[in-house]
């Protein structure tokens, strides 16, 4: 069977297209925002000396970690205005994809903070430095420095799970990739042109970041 | 939250929910049986392969990594009927997890097998065992104890992106729980429970793992 390709009806709305793109990369920007804050938060539970605080980082990371990110961003759209938690679909797909990242950047922040040697704890200390200080001058910029290459890997795997904000009819790159495709039915065009994006995307990402990775690097 | 009549609800369908399960069970055994089968010989040409081969390969590891698996499931539902090749939904879907699990499974093949000093390809030479013995008696074994955890990592992400076939009307675990809720319209209840089903068949598989890991790291 010959299929005859035609990206006219692709190209007519290539604006949409793109449009979807940008907002699922501020949709990833903004959870993994959050998500860096919140996972900052388990991550010093997770590693702390009381049982109880250990016990509720591990867990959420353990739970969420498991759980399908499809079945989260259901629950939070569809489910938790029962409970009158009303979101709109933006809000929900957010919150969402925050609670999820947050799990994955928990765990990447709990072995940056054990990769940071015990000595400079108690070099800070021997200056008369306080815990606060510790953690805020010394620890916490080197672990950043430390986990930047999985900080950015988690960033353009959060941005492709916007794809699933479609689910929810949040108007991003797959959203509208389905729209064109049931619209003009110029199939394998649409999919050709929205893997492409997608992965010209990822790779543009990618190698913005490593250059940052490379700036920000520790001096071996 | 209505407790008594989603236990109602819940000892009226527990059969139907069981139905699902097994079916996001069989898609994703069949999926990370296909994805590993096909990665693994993928990461093998990755590494040792011939320029051209390897160069190819390359490209579809790196274009498949780039595209949501979303995405892939409903290219390869739409694509495959349009091109004239048959495939029932479940199919399509099963396919698209497939190729997806086989970039993953190849890009930690390639990188196990980097992670095997030179010295046992050159030590395999020197007792003339062909490639092919190589491959199956030096590399394999190694490679394959050392990427046993994050294979599980991946298993359970074809567990997790099984529920993506849902959208493309497979009545998984997923699907069978959102027409249930729309029967009944206990939605927080059961979003929960499918939640926790997932965690729990992760959970097992995780744990297998880790009981597997003890079994074969050679201390």
């Amino acid at each position: 069977m010959v299929y005859h390709f035609n990206f006219s009806a692709v190209w007519a709305s290539f604006d949409l297209l793109l449009y979807g793109l940008g907002l699922g990369f501020i949709l990833a920007l903004v959870a993994n925002t959050i998500g860096v804050g919140l996972g900052l938060i388990l991550a010093f539970l997770s590693i702390s000396p009381n049982r109880i605080y250990r016990l509720i980082g591990t867990s959420y990371v353990t739970f969420i970690r498991n759980t399908p990110i499809l079945v989260i961003i259901l629950t939070v759209y569809f489910a938790l205005p029962q409970i009158g938690i009303g979101l709109g679909k933006i809000e929900s797909f957010i919150v969402s994809l925050a609670v999820y990242a947050a799990a994955y950047l928990a765990e990447v922040f709990r072995a940056g903070l054990l990769s940071v040697p015990k000595g400079l704890h108690e070099a800070g200390m021997s200056v008369g430095l306080s815990r606060r200080q510790i953690k805020f001058n010394i620890i916490l910029p080197l672990m950043f420095r430390n986990v930047l290459p999985s900080l950015s890997n988690n960033l353009i795997s959060l941005f492709k799970d916007t794809s699933l904000a479609a689910a929810i009819a949040v108007p991003e790159l797959t959203f509208y990739a389905r729209k064109i495709n049931v619209e003009t039915f110029r199939v394998v065009e649409t999919w050709m042109v929205a893997s492409v994006l997608y992965v010209l995307a990822c790779y543009l990402i990618a190698s913005v970041l490593r250059r940052l990775e490379k700036t920000f690097a520790l001096p071996v | 939250m209505e407790p008594i009549l989603f236990f109602n609800e819940l000892l009226g369908s527990y059969g139907l929910i069981l139905k699902g399960i097994l079916m996001t069970v069989k898609i994703s055994v069949q999926a990370i049986i296909y994805g590993t089968a096909a990665g693994l010989i993928i990461g093998i040409i990755l590494e040792y392969g011939y320029p051209p081969l390897r160069y190819l390969f390359r490209f579809y590891v790196d274009f498949i990594r780039g595209i949501p698996v979303l995405v892939q499931i409903l290219a390869a539902y739409y694509i495959l009927s349009v091109i004239g090749i048959q495939l029932s939904t479940l199919g399509a879907g099963i396919l698209a997890l497939s190729i997806f699990c086989s970039s993953h499974v190849a890009e930690i093949t390639r990188g196990a097998l980097q992670a095997i000093p030179k010295g046992q390809i050159e030590a395999a030479k020197s007792i003339s065992l062909t490639f092919r013995k190589t491959v199956i008696y030096v590399l394999l074994p190694q490679a394959l104890r050392q990427m046993l955890p994050t294979w599980v990592n991946t298993a359970t992400e074809i567990v997790k992106a099984s529920t993506l076939l849902s959208i493309i009307g497979v009545t998984e675990l997923l699907m069978t729980i959102q027409q249930l809720i729309s029967r009944t319209f206990l939605s927080l209840e059961f979003y929960f429970l499918v939640g926790f089903i997932y965690f729990l068949i992760n959970f097992t598989i995780e744990r297998i793992g880790k009981g597997i890991e003890a079994k074969v790291t050679i201390a």
